[in-house]
Order: C-alpha cells, then structure tokens, then sequence
C-alpha cells in the first residue's frame, strides 16, 4: 500500500510539474477574435471602470473586429491573480500592471518583451515619454511593458488654509515644508497628511528621500545597499516630519487606506503628498480651485552626491502574456490604447498623464495639477529600482518605516541607530 | 429554580458584558451604514448627524453586490450539499465497518486541516488549470472549481462531527433492518439518515459557512463574473477612498438573508452539535 | 428547548469509546469488504486532489528554489535540498529571528484566543442553561458574530480601532475618560489585543454553541441532587458541568486551536496586508515571505515546518487526552 501511495504520489508530481513546464503552447492557426483585458482599478469604482472603459472597447471592436472582454481587477487581488497566471499560463491576454512591478514580473518570463521590433508595431519606442518607458523593466532588458498612465508625486496645499496662516507661495524646499506645517498645524487641524502605515506608499517616499541625500537601495550589482548613511539620513527625515518637526498628526501612523487624502478634502491638514490626488479629491467633493499643487520640495542644501529628484516615476504599464493565443491582437490593442485619441480621452478621465510625447501639449493636460505633474515627470522624476527584488525592497523598508512611524506616534525619539538597525535587519532579510 | 441572589446578579452582568461585546460592532456597522460619508469619516458619534439611506442604494453600484450575492449563495449552497453527502458515505463506512486503512484516512484528513491555506494555494491553483486544459472542464475562475475547493475544506469536520453522531445511533437499528433484509444502504437511508436529521442539518450549516466566508482562494480563483462576496466586498475600498458606509451597508444587507436562514436552523444544529461533538 | 433535546435520541458519551467500530461484526465475505472503499472514494479523492496532492507538491516545492526566476517553469527551478529549512529556521539570521518571532506571538495569540473563546461560550452557556425571559433571543444574538461574513466583521472592528475616528477611544477616552491621550490600536503594542479580541469576537460563538450542546447532556437530576447536598454554584460547576463538558471539550479545543493557528483572514484584513511587528501572526508572516517576495521555496519550508509542529501538538493532545480519559 506505501509503495503504491508513493507511485502515485510520483506521478502527480511529474504531471503538475510536467504540464506547468508547458505554460505556452499552440499558436493555434484559428485566430480567436476575442482578446481578455485585465484592468486595474483608476476610478472611483470598479464599474465607474467599466463604464469608462467599454465605449473605447466598443470602438476597438469597430475598428478591427476584435472584441475585448474587460475586468476590472482590484488592487488587492491583482498581483496575486497575476502571479497565478504566469505560473499557469491561463489568464487574460492583455493586463496592467503598476510600474513598479515590472522588474519582478519581467523576471518571470511570462511577458512579452517589447523588444525594438515589438515595439515598431505599436508606434516605436521614441513614441513613449522616456521616463515612463524607463519604468517597464530592467535596465538592459527590452521593456516587460509599456507604460499608458503617467503619474508622479506632486504636493497638495489647501489654498484657504494657507492664507489663512499666511503662507504666501507653496514651500519648495522640506525647511519650508517644516515651516509651513508648523504655522499649520494648530487647533486639531496639521501641517502634512502622511500615509503612515501604508507598505508602499512609505516605499515611494523613501525613495525619493533617498535619492535626494544621494543614497542607493541597490547597487548596479543587484545587491541591497539598504542601510547607508544617506538611506538613515534619508529615512529619518522623512520620519521625523512627525517625531521632530511634528507637523504630522501622530495618527497618521495607522493610515493605510487613503484616510490622509480624506483628512486633506475635509479640511483636516493642509498639506499631502499624493499622485495625482485630484479625482480622489473631487470624488470627496473638494473643489479644484481650493487646493492647489506644487512640486515636492528638495533639500534647501543637498549634500553631496544628491540628486534632484523629488518623485518616483509612477505609473500603470500594459502587458501582454507570452501564454496569448493571438498576440498580433493583442499587440494590435495595445497599440490602440496608447494611441494619441485613447490616451488623451483615458488620461483625461483618470486625472493621470498620457505616456506618449505627441499628445502631452494636449489642451486636457493644462490644468495647474496636470501641469505641476507634468513638470514633474519631465524633469525631475527618476523610476524606482529596476530590479527583480523591488516588491522585496518596498515590502520589507515600508514595513520598517510602518514600524519607525509607530514608535514616533507613541512619543519614542527615532535616533539614527534606531533606523539604521531597522535597515540593516531588512537588508538581511533580501533574498534572491 | 433554585437560584441564589449572587447568581443571578453573576448571571445578569456576564450576559450584558457578553450582549454589549456581541451588540457594540453590531450597532456600529448599522449606525455607519445610516451615515453619509463625510459623518463616517469624521469623529465617531453613536448617531448619525442626518441620518440616510443612501448608502443602501449606492452599494450596488459601486460594485456589482447583487452578482456577487448570488456567487455566494450559489457556491457555498451547493458546496454544502455535496460535502454533507460525501461526509454522510465516509462517516457511514467509518462508523460502520472496519476496514485496513480506516486509521490512515482518519489521520489524513486531520492533517489536512493543519496545513497553511496559502501554502497549497498555487500547487492546486495549477492542479485546477491544468486538469481543465486536460479535461476541458472550467474549473479555475469558475464557480465550479471554487464549489470543489470549499466542499473539501468543510469535509473533513464533516466526516468527524457526523461519524460521531453515527456511532451514537444505537446498532440495534442497523441490526432489525438487516434481519429484514435491508442491505447497508437501505439501512443508511432509512435508519441512520432519518434518526441523524439533526446532525445532517448542523454540518450542513458549517459546509455553507466555511464556503461563505472564504477570502484567499475565492480571491485567486475568481474572476469578475464568478467573484464571491467574501473578496467583492472588498471592492468598496477603491483607489480613491474607501466607502466605509457603503461597506457596513453591503456587510448588513448582505448577512441578513445568512443570519435568518442560521436562525432558522438553529435548533437543529444545536441537537446535531449534541450528539455528533460529544463523541 | 425541550425540542432540541429530544431530537438527538442517543447521546454518544454512553458507549464506551472506541467501541463501535471494533465491535460491529460487518467484516464478512469480499463483497462487504469492498464496500466501505467505495463509500469512501469520493471523499478519498476529493481530499486527494485538493488537500493531500497540492501538500505533497508543496513539500517538494520546499526543497526548490522557487523564487519569480522559475516559477513559470518549475522544472528549472533548481533543488536545493533542505537549504530553504536551513535559511529560514537558523535563528542566527535576521530571517530565522523573525520567523521565531512570528511563531511566538502566534502561540500566545492562538492559547489567549481559544482561551477567552472558550471561557465566553462556556459562561454564556452555563447562564443560559436555566430558562428566563429573553434567553431565546440572546442565544440567537451570541451567535450572529458566527453568521456574519469575515471581511464584514474584520472591517467593522478596524473602523472601530482606528485612533482618532473609532468608537473603542471615543468611548475609552472622550466618554469615559479612563485614558488621556488617545491610544493607537491597529499598530504598536495594542495591536496584538486588537486582533486579539476580533478574533475572539468571531470565534466564541462556535464555542458557546458547542459547549449549550454539550450542558444539554448532563442530567437535569445531577442539579438537582447535588442542590439537596448543599453544593454551591462553583462546587456544582467543578464537579457536575465542567466533568459533562469534557468530550465537547475534546473536539472544540482542538478544532478552535487548528483555526486560530492558522486563521489568515483575520490578521490580513485587520492590518491591510502588513502586520506590525507586535501581531506578525504566523499565516500572515508567511504569505508575505512567499508571496509578497515571491520566494515559494521559503513560505513552503516555513509552512511544512509548521505542519510537523502542529501534527505533533495534535498527537501530544490526543495521547493526552485519551490518558486523562482513561484515568478520569
């Protein structure tokens, strides 16, 4: 009976082994005119969506005769409904990905890359905004994806709350910053809204932290460089926006689900670092005129080896699955959705900027957040690292930073060996 | 009866300890769902400042609720039924018969209630993709590949809790229908199964249950037409914001037809529980 | 209730346990031999495929390097043998400390959880037992915690937790005003008593069904008796109804103590994906080790070295228990 047991056990193995060996198989000659589409969610809901998404759909349809059934997937379910898909090779054709995600999934191998020749036939690669083309994949690797939404960091101010504490012009450096926050912070009401207990979020701003106090998270190795002195440096003063300068209401500790950009449309805080922050704001009916948008600060005196960088490239990417049936309509869709007319009506909607240069000068772009983002991108916006252990970095030092944002709420003074511990315990907990 | 004034006064203040632990997120869910959402979003009062029901009507449709109710309903009922049918064939041979083997199954299936959930989500995740390929057979992002999944997860308890309520079905009965000829599963239809009512009933409600609530495969398993509540709730916390009212909303609406059909049932599970638990 | 109790005729504890199957003279002739396989081959299967199946595949895929480089083709993801176990439970290393860590706080939490559980079903049990008005209606109300789906349930309390918008502080310090500067809840210290108590929350309905199952099978008259004798409540409670729980106990326990081990969707709702470091529960820890860093050779060690810790509790729990019984 043992011996039997173990045959058979054997043979699963070899059968899920074997037939997960053959993710992608038939180019079958039957070219399927249906193409699967997995969205993620930019609105304000799942079938807001859907609703923005199928009249473009339908003209997709009219124009080729490929019909795209679409999903708009939540963001809590996507990577591991991807990751799925990659290990099976069943899922969709054609699926968004956040940006930062593209180094990991590029490692996978389960995406087509967009190699010179793959890119040519959805309108070659000087098409794309540099940076954002950037954020699609390793560097030195043809790109996993490309990008369709662009989307940086900019500073959010609330116009009436400055007047009335007699700030005149938002602050471009973090002394200003400090300074502003301080004049706002009083009567329940504070300076900066930060989203403390959010893993990525924490992960973004440390980067650009980073990058400012000239620090690395890799070296061009691979290798995590976590626990520098510019990283400390960097980390502790993003930190001590709320242990020291406490500009920060202390429960913003405990934010993970966008509660800062809702304390920033009621009126709670004056100030709030987001992307592209407008939608959420007029979906929690504050108006477009009573806030207004900035660049995010830079040091007043960088050290040196500082970069001016004052945001990730963020974004959203298109893939497509090596696993598709009919790669030529896939390909064929994504050249549709970044065409000039699909990225300025989608763009548009979702508040977030085109990824192609020849619509960027497009009169929807021209309004003050559109264009701070815009200046953003252009100039001073750097893509996160490109490396397959990029979902490793943000887990593990946003969740230190979770950790670090804590004891800062509960009164415990953050020292630089506090943060440093805190770093190089991540760093040792890099694998792969 | 007999019951001296300490008691009671210990009775009184355990019971309103337990009804105001029970009652408080009870009261907050509904108390939200009646707020509009700048109120939920503000400091908390026990009332709202202008009470509505907007949120009952935006709920569905900010995500798709009702589809969503029905996936629910639809696989955990069948999930159900079919494992307290394949419990009832097990725990009968169980209770039954002695055969090689039987200490083997019974160790298995406890240990299979012991391993991470998330740990043999891709090996089946792959299992399920693959036979389909083979078969033809939709089992990944369709309910019936998630009706399967959930009936394993309740069987094993199902097995146990009912072989045990067997065993306490006296054999007499077995014995008198086989002395008038009825063969093992006329004895199963007509004694054991009349005379275990309760038992059937009870694990019933746990099946439905444990397939009700499940997140992480439904989430992994599911696409945007075979979503179940469980993960679709979650579609009320957007990129945007999250509509905690519509949230609490949702929750309520959606437990009301559970919370009556469990009530309802009541009764029966506590007799099961009695006889199948206490072995 | 009197319907309940007459609806199960037979109470199991009156057979000596382990009797019946031994006893039941059915092992006769090929045909019959047969039968029990075949009354168990779908359950066999199914348990197969979905339970049995993937666990061995996970076992094998602890002892590969899985990580996002291979997990589209397995059979490139190179073996490395017992090197997942050695990294990941070497509590020299930051990772082995963590994992350590992790499993400490998820054995406090799954002895308090199934504790406070247990004691709160088995108070609400014991004062239910004697009829008064409104006992129907709270024993519906206990177990609507039971009936309400997890992400409802677990949402609610996060709102409730949240510092400067929740009920648990506007009542703790606005109201009541039993602390002054308002208390986090979701992360720090306290973290691990709000997961704590929505845990128990959720779970001790089961306890208290179970336990106002098993109270029924204790003889009215053994009240009654030990009344006329003098014995005061707690005397009663000692010798009469805790000895009557002991086979409901059995199960519960264990079952309580399998859920709340490995319960995921608690913790994962409750905190947003990340649990702080004073609540990093064991299933949560481990899905940000294999999925989140897409290493599925490590989360699959972690989980088999979590399997044999929980087979072997279970076997030193049944031993135990049987010991007990036998002695009792």
């Amino acid at each position: 009976m043992p011996k039997r047991l173990c045959t058979t056990v054997a043979a699963a193995l070899l059968l899920v082994a074997g037939l997960a060996a053959c993710g992608d198989d038939s180019d079958s000659a039957a070219q399927p005119k249906t193409l699967t589409y997995w969205a993620s969610n930019q609105g304000s809901s799942l079938d807001a969506d859907k609703q923005i998404l199928q009249p473009e759909l339908d003209k997709f349809e009219r124009q080729t005769g490929i019909k795209v059934t679409v999903e708009v997937v939540p963001w809590s379910d996507l990577l591991n409904r991807l990751l799925a898909a990659a290990t099976s090779g069943q899922g969709p054709d054609v699926v968004n990905i956040g940006n930062t995600w593209s180094a990991s999934l590029q490692a996978t191998g389960a995406f087509i890359p967009f190699d010179d020749a793959t890119l040519a036939t959805v309108g070659g690669k000087d098409r794309f905004v540099p940076a954002a083309l950037a954020s699609a994949g390793a560097a030195g690797q043809p790109p996993t994806a490309v990008p369709i939404y662009s989307l940086a960091y900019a500073l959010y101010y609330n116009k009436q709350m400055f007047t009335a504490a007699g700030i005149t012009s938002p602050p471009t450096t973090w002394e200003d910053l400090v300074a502003a926050g301080k004049k706002l912070t009083n009567g329940g009401k504070w300076g900066l809204a930060i989203e403390g207990a959010n893993v990525s979020e924490n992960a973004h701003h440390a980067f650009t932290f980073s990058q400012q106090y000239g620090g690395e998270w890799f070296d061009p190795a691979g290798k995590p460089t976590f626990d520098t002195p510019q990283n400390v440096s960097a980390i502790k003063r993003y930190i001590d926006l709320m242990a020291v300068d406490k500009i920060a209401n202390p429960s913003n500790a405990e934010y993970a689900q966008n509660q800062s950009v809702s304390d920033f449309a009621n009126g709670k805080v004056g100030m709030l670092l987001w992307q592209a922050a407008g939608a959420s704001l007029k979906a929690q009916s504050m108006a477009a005129d009573a806030y207004g948008v900035a660049p995010v600060p830079f040091l007043q005196s960088p050290p040196a080896g500082g970069k001016r960088v004052n945001s990730m490239v963020a974004g959203i990417n298109m893939a497509v699955f090596k696993h598709t049936k009919n790669r030529d309509a896939a390909l064929q869709f994504v050249k549709f959705i970044t065409s000039d007319e699909e990225q300025v009506i989608l763009n548009k909607t979702y508040g977030s900027l085109p990824s192609v240069k020849t619509v960027s000068g497009d009169a929807a772009f021209q309004a003050p957040e559109q264009q701070a983002l815009q200046q953003v991108l252009g100039s001073t916006a750097a893509p996160l690292p490109q490396v397959a252990q990029e979902s490793q970095f943000e887990t593990l030092v946003g969740t230190a930073m979770k950790e670090l944002f804590a004891d800062a709420a509960s009164g415990k003074p953050i020292t630089e060996a506090m943060v440093k511990q805190k770093l190089s315990d991540a760093q040792q907990q890099v694998r792969g | 009866m007999h019951e001296t004034t300490g008691e009671r006064w210990g009775r009184r203040v355990v019971l309103t300890l337990l009804t105001v632990f029970t009652v408080t997120p009870l009261y907050v869910m509904l108390s939200s769902a009646a707020k509009p959402l700048r109120d939920v979003q503000n400091d908390f009062t026990w009332l709202p400042s202008r009470p509505t029901l907007q949120a009952f009507v935006d709920m569905w449709r900010t995500v798709p609720l009702g589809r969503y109710l029905v996936n629910s309903l639809v696989v955990s009922s069948i999930a159900a039924v079919f494992s307290v049918t394949v419990a009832i064939f097990a725990a009968f041979a169980l209770s039954r018969y002695r055969f090689r083997g039987r200490g083997v199954f019974s160790v298995t299936v406890l240990a299979t209630q012991m391993f991470p959930g998330i740990l043999f989500l891709l090996p089946l995740f792959l299992i399920y993709v693959n036979l389909g390929n083979a078969t033809g057979i939709e089992l990944y992002a369709s309910r019936t590949g998630l009706i399967i999944t959930y009936l394993t997860f309740s069987l094993p308890f199902s097995i146990w809790m009912l072989t045990g309520y067997f065993d306490s079905i006296p054999r007499g009965l077995d014995e008198a229908a086989a002395v008038d000829g009825a063969g093992p599963l006329r004895t199963l239809a007509q004694v054991i199964l009349p005379s275990a009512v309760p038992g059937i009933v009870a694990v019933t409600v746990y099946a439905f249950m444990t397939a009700w609530g499940e997140v992480l495969f439904a989430s992994v398993m599911t696409d945007g037409q075979s979503r179940t509540l469980a993960v679709g709730l979650q579609g009320y916390s957007t990129q945007y914001l999250v509509y905690w009212n519509q949230v609490m909303a949702a929750s309520l609406v959606v437990s009301v037809p559970v919370v009556a059909g469990f009530l309802f049932l009541q009764r029966y599970f506590v007799a099961g529980l009695t006889a199948g638990a206490v072995k | 209730m009197a319907t309940t109790t007459a609806a199960s005729p037979q109470l199991g504890s009156q057979g000596p346990p382990g009797s019946s199957p031994v006893r039941s003279r059915r092992v006769r002739g090929a045909r019959r031999s047969r039968l029990p396989y075949i009354l168990l081959l779908p359950a066999l299967v199914l348990e197969l495929g979905v339970h049995v199946i993937p666990m061995v595949v996970g076992v094998w895929m602890s002892l590969l390097e899985l990580t996002q480089f291979h997990i589209r083709d397995w059979s490139t993801a190179p073996f490395v043998g017992l090197e997942n176990y050695r990294s990941t439970l070497d509590v020299d290393t930051v990772t082995g400390r963590e994992l350590l860590h992790s499993f400490w706080v998820t054995v406090a939490y799954t002895t308090a959880s199934v504790g406070l559980s247990w004691l709160l079903g088995a108070s609400a049990a014991v004062f239910l037992q004697r009829p008064f008005r409104g006992r129907a209606f709270l024993r519906t109300l206990f177990l609507t915690p039971y009936a309400l789906p997890v992400y409802a349930a677990v949402i609610t309390w996060s709102f409730m937790y949240q510092r400067d918008t929740g009920l648990i502080n506007h009542v703790l310090v606005d109201q009541l005003g039993v602390v002054d500067h308002r208390p986090f809840w979701l992360i720090g210290g306290n973290s691990f008593v709000a997961v704590l108590v929505v845990s128990v929350w959720r779970s001790w309905p089961f306890a208290f069904l179970c336990l106002m199952a098993g109270l029924q099978n204790v003889p009215e008259d053994l009240y009654e008796a030990a009344y006329l004798d003098g014995a005061g409540f707690w005397r009663r409670l000692q010798y009469i109804t805790l000895p009557g729980l002991r086979p409901v106990n059995q199960v519960l326990l264990l079952v309580l103590f399998l859920w709340t081990f490995n319960d995921f969707n608690t913790p994962y709702l409750l905190f947003g994906g990340s649990a702080p470091h004073q609540a990093d529960l064991i299933s949560i820890h481990i899905y940000e080790s294999s999925f989140i860093t897409w290493d599925f050779g490590v989360g699959s060690a972690m989980s088999v070295a979590l399997l044999l810790f929980l087979l072997v509790v279970t076997a030193g729990y049944l031993v135990l228990f049987r010991r007990r019984r036998i002695d009792a």
